[in-house]
């Protein structure tokens, strides 16, 4: 199954409860005035954009009406999916990895619960698919049976993981890895890290020390630091990517659970506040339910009528 | 600051609006505009907003501004009542069933803290000395059976499973038998995160719950949810007529909207707040405490009653005292340093402070409880008159205080200097907590034993 298939499946619930709102606000046949605006601000909001960039998307979307002099709704769509085109991004970025023959470090972070050791076992799977060697570091050394949740994935996966006991430095399970990872020749190594709470500021000062152990071990190292984040989650979201990048420098975002309803608004939030890109969405629970994230796919995915998905 | 208290945006709009004898509709429909704003950034549901938004703007209308209040805390107080009642008022307890045992089934999406939160609910049974079976029903997620295991057995608690083999309506099922026959008076099921859409898993749900009949079904819902919490809670709550739920994660730095989203929704209490990662971080949930955090006016209550099952009484009075009327020494402050370390971590106490979240800089602000010993260390090296007193302090006894505490003159300078301001920030609060004057809180504070 391809991205756009499999990610128009998983987001088909999200479509329909966030467009299909926006679709029938929109083709109506009516007329652009308050009380429509007010109805496509709510549907907005409802699906989590965040209050300061609805206003501004709102905002513009005005400022296009007069200069264009549109009068009808139905002509408003193509400016609504340009706008939100424009603030996604035009372009997939892809994960930034060492030189072939070089060890890529990437790192994952979030808070507890959003799916970082799954992700990291999904992610596994795709790079030992495409014939890499990897290694998983289990740097939750905190929650109990974190490490047993990642040796099982890395059984699935076929993939070694380096461990220690619970409770040990997580900074030191990374340096393992680390050093694993350079004496059997390994191509990735995944760096697991315990939930955290972004104010929780010694936590965070932990996982600094995790970033820091990586930057002087490996030059260029981490390659990405991958802030993994459930889409269910509402505005704090932009406080976790703003506070785990002053930690441990973000670099992208996973966005987990995307399977469920009504989140694609948190996703334009994030891009558009923080301009960190999305990398990967998790669509569902299986091995193979990570998805590269595609901006432009995204977008269309989510304007596609249900004519098209007729045709499937 | 996205996270602004509601108190302080709503000053600001009402500082025009001073001095009028009754809120007229203009004045209100202005203040509810900003009330609107702050409860959707606040993640609460935006139906519930509105329907929030229109109830309190009907009621304030017309109303006649008390005396003692300006026009602009007579609508804070409006929409705070309204707050509470919508939240459900009262303080809601689980139930206990008159024949043992009383079965709790937890259930969820993923990741929300089901698992930790049904050991949590065991050490509580089990402090309280009952004698609870956990259930592991997580057959799913790879090492769920181990994570509760390992909580099971730091809490001493037995753990009833029977691998990742057999359906969970069957281990269910089998986990009844055993308590009874081991005469368990609580079961606590813990089961699989799943989508509230994904039938095939709200059927098992059904099941297990046909099967074991429990008196609580909890839904587990994380305090970051954003909108999306009404689908999750109304989804739950019709397949399975959810007792109540428990907000996890609530330590975060989240306003919490979800909570009132949920209980408008599905008219289903709150009946626990995860508020941390150990195993005893959890406390009874507080309707109308929460409805002042939404609105950013601290929680000075939760504090107080923190103390007082920490600290006797008449010293968590005497706290409560000190606290209100910022009239303490260096003496009491080390007797509260003593205290206050019992209570837990310092930044978990500092976030239930009002105000905290107004004042810039204290967002993030480093607590660090190793400081404390250093500052113990220079108070203890001060002579009883010094701590009374400390405008005695000068430079020589700065040396000696130094030198007896094994600490530099600057830190001892900035120990006084920041006690200074700890007692002026103290008067802040206290005349916030009073009564919302909402003056804005200087840049800046420190607390004493911060470097």
């Amino acid at each position: 199954m391809g991205f756009f298939s499999k990610i128009k499946e998983g987001l088909a619930k999200t479509r329909d409860a966030f467009m299909g709102k926006v679709e029938s606000i929109i083709s109506f046949g009516r007329k652009i005035d308050e009380e429509f605006y007010e109805e496509l601000e709510e549907a907005l909001i409802m699906a989590d954009v965040g209050v300061n960039t609805v206003m501004e998307i709102m905002d513009e979307l005005r400022s296009e009406v007069k200069k264009r002099k549109l009068t009808q709704a139905e002509e408003l769509r193509p400016v609504l999916q340009e706008k939100l085109a424009e603030l996604m991004g035009t372009e997939q970025e892809g994960l930034k990895m060492a030189p072939d023959g070089q060890l890529t470090v990437i790192l994952f972070v979030g808070v507890n619960g959003v799916g970082k050791t799954t992700t990291i076992g999904k992610l596994a799977h795709r790079f030992k698919s495409e014939g890499k060697k990897v290694i998983l570091a289990a740097g939750d050394t905190f929650r109990a049976g974190a490490i047993e949740q990642l040796e099982v994935w890395g059984e699935r996966a076929g993939v070694d993981v380096i461990k220690q006991s619970a409770g040990s430095d997580p900074a030191a399970v990374i340096y393992d890895g680390l050093a694993a990872a350079r004496a059997r020749k390994a191509d990735v190594l995944l760096c697991d890290t315990a939930g955290r709470l972004q104010n929780k500021s010694n936590l965070m000062d932990e996982l600094n020390k995790v970033y820091r152990v990586i930057k002087r071990e490996v030059p260029d190292a981490p390659h990405e630091v991958l802030l993994v984040l459930d889409a269910t989650t509402g505005q704090n979201a932009l406080q976790q990517a703003k506070l785990f990048g002053a930690s441990a420098g973000v670099t992208g975002i996973v966005l987990t659970k995307l399977d469920g309803t009504a989140k694609g608004g948190i996703v334009i939030a994030i891009r558009k506040e923080l301009e960190l890109p999305v990398k990967f969405v998790g669509l569902g629970e299986k091995m193979d339910d990570l998805q590269p994230f595609a901006p432009q796919e995204f977008v269309s995915a989510l304007f596609t009528g249900n004519d098209t998905e007729d045709s499937e | 600051m996205v996270f602004e208290g509601l108190a302080n945006r709503l000053q600001d709009t009402f500082n025009r609006l001073r001095g009028k004898g009754k809120l007229s509709e203009s004045d209100v429909t202005e203040a509810m505009r900003e009330v609107r704003l702050a409860l959707l950034e606040a993640d609460v549901n935006f139906k519930v907003v509105k329907d929030f938004v229109a109830k309190v703007k009907e009621r304030a209308v017309g109303q006649e501004v008390l005396q003692s209040l300006t026009p602009g805390q007579h609508v804070i107080k409006i929409v705070n009542e309204e707050l509470t009642a919508l939240m459900g008022g009262e303080q809601s307890k689980l139930a206990v069933s008159a024949k043992a045992p009383t079965v709790y089934m937890m259930v969820g999406l993923q990741g929300a803290g089901k698992t930790t939160h049904t050991a949590k609910l065991a050490r509580l049974l089990h402090k309280d000395r009952k004698k609870p079976l956990l259930v592991a029903c997580d057959i799913y997620r790879p090492a769920a059976i181990k994570q509760l295991q390992v909580l099971g057995e730091q809490l001493d608690v037995p753990v009833f499973s029977l691998g990742n083999e057999v359906s969970p309506v069957e281990i269910a099922r089998q986990a009844m038998e055993h308590a009874k026959s081991h005469g368990h008076d609580y079961v606590l099921i813990d089961t699989a995160g799943r989508l509230h859409i994904d039938e095939a898993l709200m059927d098992e749900l059904k099941q297990i719950k046909a099967t074991v009949q429990p008196h609580e079904i909890l839904l587990v819902v994380d305090a970051m949810t954003g909108q999306d919490a009404v689908n999750v809670a109304e989804s739950f709550n019709s397949q399975l007529d959810v007792t109540g739920a428990i907000l996890t994660k609530l330590d975060g730095d989240t306003r919490g909207g979800a909570a009132l989203s949920i209980r408008a929704v599905t008219g289903t209490p709150i009946k626990y707040a995860g508020i941390g990662e150990k195993i005893d971080a959890i406390e009874p949930f507080h309707p109308d405490r929460m409805a002042s955090r939404i609105l950013g006016m601290g929680d000075v209550l939760t504090l107080i009653e923190k103390a007082q099952a920490t600290i006797d009484k008449d010293k968590a009075l005497d706290l409560e005292r000190k606290m209100r009327n910022a009239d303490f020494t260096l003496e009491d402050f080390l007797d509260q340093l003593q205290q206050v370390k019992q209570l837990g971590p310092l930044d978990q106490i500092m976030g239930m402070l009002p105000g905290m979240n107004k004042m810039k800089g204290m967002q993030n602000v480093n607590v660090d409880d190793k400081q404390i010993g250093r500052v113990e260390a220079i108070i203890r090296s001060m002579t009883p008159g010094e701590r009374t007193e400390p405008s005695v302090i000068n430079s020589s006894r700065r040396k000696r205080i130094a030198a007896g505490s094994g600490t530099s003159v600057q830190e001892v300078n900035r120990l006084l200097k920041q006690f200074e301001d700890m007692q002026k920030m103290m008067k802040q609060f206290s005349g916030m907590a009073k009564k919302m004057k909402g003056k804005k809180g200087k840049g800046g504070f420190k607390l004493p034993f911060m470097p």
